[in-house]
């Protein structure tokens, strides 16, 4: 009689493996595309094509921690690994200053930066001082990284730049279309933007000076919380970013106020890798991630980052759709 | 600053350029708190005596709050369970449980909850600042002198005295010590403040870009200072507040 529950726990033992692995199984299944049609890419675009040359060279496509992040270190990785190149990604490494010491010391071979924040943060430039023009700002972050032995390939289209953000019905109550609007508003509203933001001129003290705004309040808060202070009320403006996730589709109830007197930096993207991974890895390294950073304009950053935050889709699998609909993957 | 200038003059800079560099960050950050410079960020004049001791009085402020909500709320209660002598599970059920809060998900997680500002924060800061109260004051109660509480009842005494005259006072080092737990926690945590839309000393920390590696430094100085004195203050009143008797038995054991 005692062989009966030992038989009986192994039974149980067993079964549970395999609803496991049937359940580990599923879980790999594709999801439906939810959010929009496509992300508009140009299904004509030039497809990878896998080169021999490139089998022997290996590559680590690294990352910082957030979803846009995230999702441009998947789509870089799994385009240089349609172009031949054995490539393993070390994504979410952290902050600018985290992913910069990586690259530095051979942890990876490159990563996706931004303009303004490599100004700003590796080379001290005052906020104030960052080039309001893309290419301006692209030609001094490519020379400054040069100088630490690091290359930068070209920018993408889509700048990431924080903005005025508040919610849409709030936007035509007050008939609110640019910063400039606020005028004569923005003393009865309240804004909330991130700790930093309170003292630095490329943010409060920029709408202070040079639009001469005077908001009723302003709050910090985290940045992870810019879109509920405004879904419940505590603030009316917020300080958002142009490739948020929230703001993707056409309908979106949130509106950006557009930056006329342009206090906000650009910030466009551009892969910094050093110059020995660029040598050694021949001339697709760099075609390849300007070939396939050519669809990304803010409104398909915009779906990709929904898709991710919004419809729980991995970046992996969001890197994959894009790179499927836009054409360069088969 | 002065560390690092010593230290390319004797040249030995890998070896001494450690604590060098050590020197001159610590010497950075008391010059930013003791004079006003431009921000890393540029465009405006961050640090000084005057900013650094609003941001500290401010801290100071919502340390104050949190604290009297604590008190007001684990102290009863610790009192009366400890008392009884019930709920054992839930007093130091509660003390362990909230040691192990993560404070940084605690207070993102209470700013989307409740909202931010000073009640909201407050209240978050409570909810570290209860569990040491609550737990200590339950434990000092039940430590009481069996004997002495029988003997006060039988002299006729109503429970509220025998807390108040008899309990309470025998009680009040493990109370403190729990209270001055509770304020160094809530000091602490308080440094996160301004994600939930308070500012603290917590934004020298969270604002690197703005305040550089100097107000980063001097703001974690300013903190644990501030955390020591607090501490010491209390732990003054604590001796105060010991009766003779208790501090001639601590001694004599």
């Amino acid at each position: 009689m005692t062989t009966k529950p030992r038989l009986r726990a192994l039974l149980a033992l067993f079964g549970v493996l395999v609803l496991t692995l049937g359940l580990a199984a599923c879980g790999s299944d594709d999801s439906d595309d939810e959010t929009g049609d496509g992300n508009g890419g140009s299904a004509s675009a030039e497809a990878i094509v896998a080169s021999p040359d490139n089998e022997d060279v290996s590559l680590t496509i690294g990352s910082k921690n957030f979803t846009e992040q995230i999702v441009l270190g998947e789509i870089y990785a799994q385009a240089l690994s349609a172009a031949g190149y054995d490539v393993e990604t070390d994504l979410n490494l952290g902050s600018e200053q985290i992913a910069l010491q990586a690259l530095e010391n051979g942890a990876v071979d490159a990563y996706p930066e931004y303009t303004s924040t490599a100004l700003t943060s590796f080379f001290e430039l005052p906020a104030q001082d960052v080039p309001k023009d893309v290419d301006q700002a692209y030609e001094d972050t490519r020379a400054q990284l040069a100088d630490l032995g690091l290359t930068a390939f070209a920018p993408t289209p889509f700048t990431s730049a924080n903005a005025v953000g508040l919610l849409r019905e709030t936007a035509e109550e007050y008939d609110l279309e640019t910063i400039s609007d606020l005028e004569g508003v923005s003393e009865e509203l309240t804004l909330n933007g991130s700790p930093e933001c309170r003292q630095r001129v490329d943010c409060l003290l920029g709408l202070q000076r040079d639009y001469g705004l005077e908001f009723a309040e302003f709050n910090p808060v985290d940045i992870g919380l810019r879109y509920q202070v405004l879904d419940n009320g505590t603030a009316d403006l917020s300080i958002l970013f142009t490739t948020d996730a929230q703001l993707a589709g056409g309908e979106s109830e949130y509106v950006l106020l557009e930056d006329d007197q342009e206090v906000f930096p650009p910030g466009n993207v551009m892969m910094i890798a050093s110059e020995e991974s660029v040598e050694q890895a021949g001339p697709d390294f760099k075609s390849t991630v300007e070939l396939v950073q050519g669809d990304l304009t803010e409104e398909v950053m915009q779906e990709l980052n929904a898709r991710v935050d919004v419809d729980q889709q991995t970046p992996a699998q969001t890197a994959r759709e894009y790179l499927e609909e836009s054409g360069y993957i088969e | 600053m002065i560390g690092s200038e010593i230290a390319t003059v004797a040249g030995l800079a890998p070896i001494a350029g450690v604590p060098g560099a050590f020197l001159g960050a610590f010497g950075d950050a008391i010059q930013f708190i003791l004079q006003p410079q431009e921000a890393r960020s540029g465009g405006v004049e961050v640090g000084g005596p005057a900013q650094v001791l609003e941001l500290t009085a401010d801290h100071l402020e919502l340390t104050l709050l949190a604290l009297a909500m604590s008190v007001a709320i684990g102290l009863p209660a610790g009192l009366l369970l400890g008392h009884r002598g019930t709920g054992e599970l839930l007093a130091v059920g509660i003390g362990n449980a909230g040691r192990a809060i993560p404070e940084l998900a605690l207070i993102a997680f209470m700013a989307a909850a409740i909202g931010t500002g000073v009640l909201n924060v407050t209240i978050a800061l409570a909810v570290l600042g209860i569990p040491p109260i609550l737990t200590n004051t339950f434990v000092a109660m039940r430590q009481v002198d069996r004997p002495t509480v029988d003997a006060a009842r039988g002299i006729g005494m109503t429970e509220l005295q025998v807390i108040g005259k008899i309990e309470l006072p025998m009680a009040v080092p493990t109370i403190m010590s729990g209270v001055r737990t509770a304020t160094v926690n809530i000091v602490a945590t308080a440094t996160i403040a301004p994600l939930a839309g308070v500012l603290t000393l917590g934004d020298l920390i969270l604002s690197r870009n703005v305040y550089g590696d100097a107000g980063v430094l001097a703001g974690a100085i300013l903190v644990a200072l501030l955390a020591l004195a607090l501490d010491s203050l209390l732990a003054a009143g604590q001796r105060r507040m010991t009766s003779r008797g208790l501090r001639l038995a601590r001694q004599a054991t």
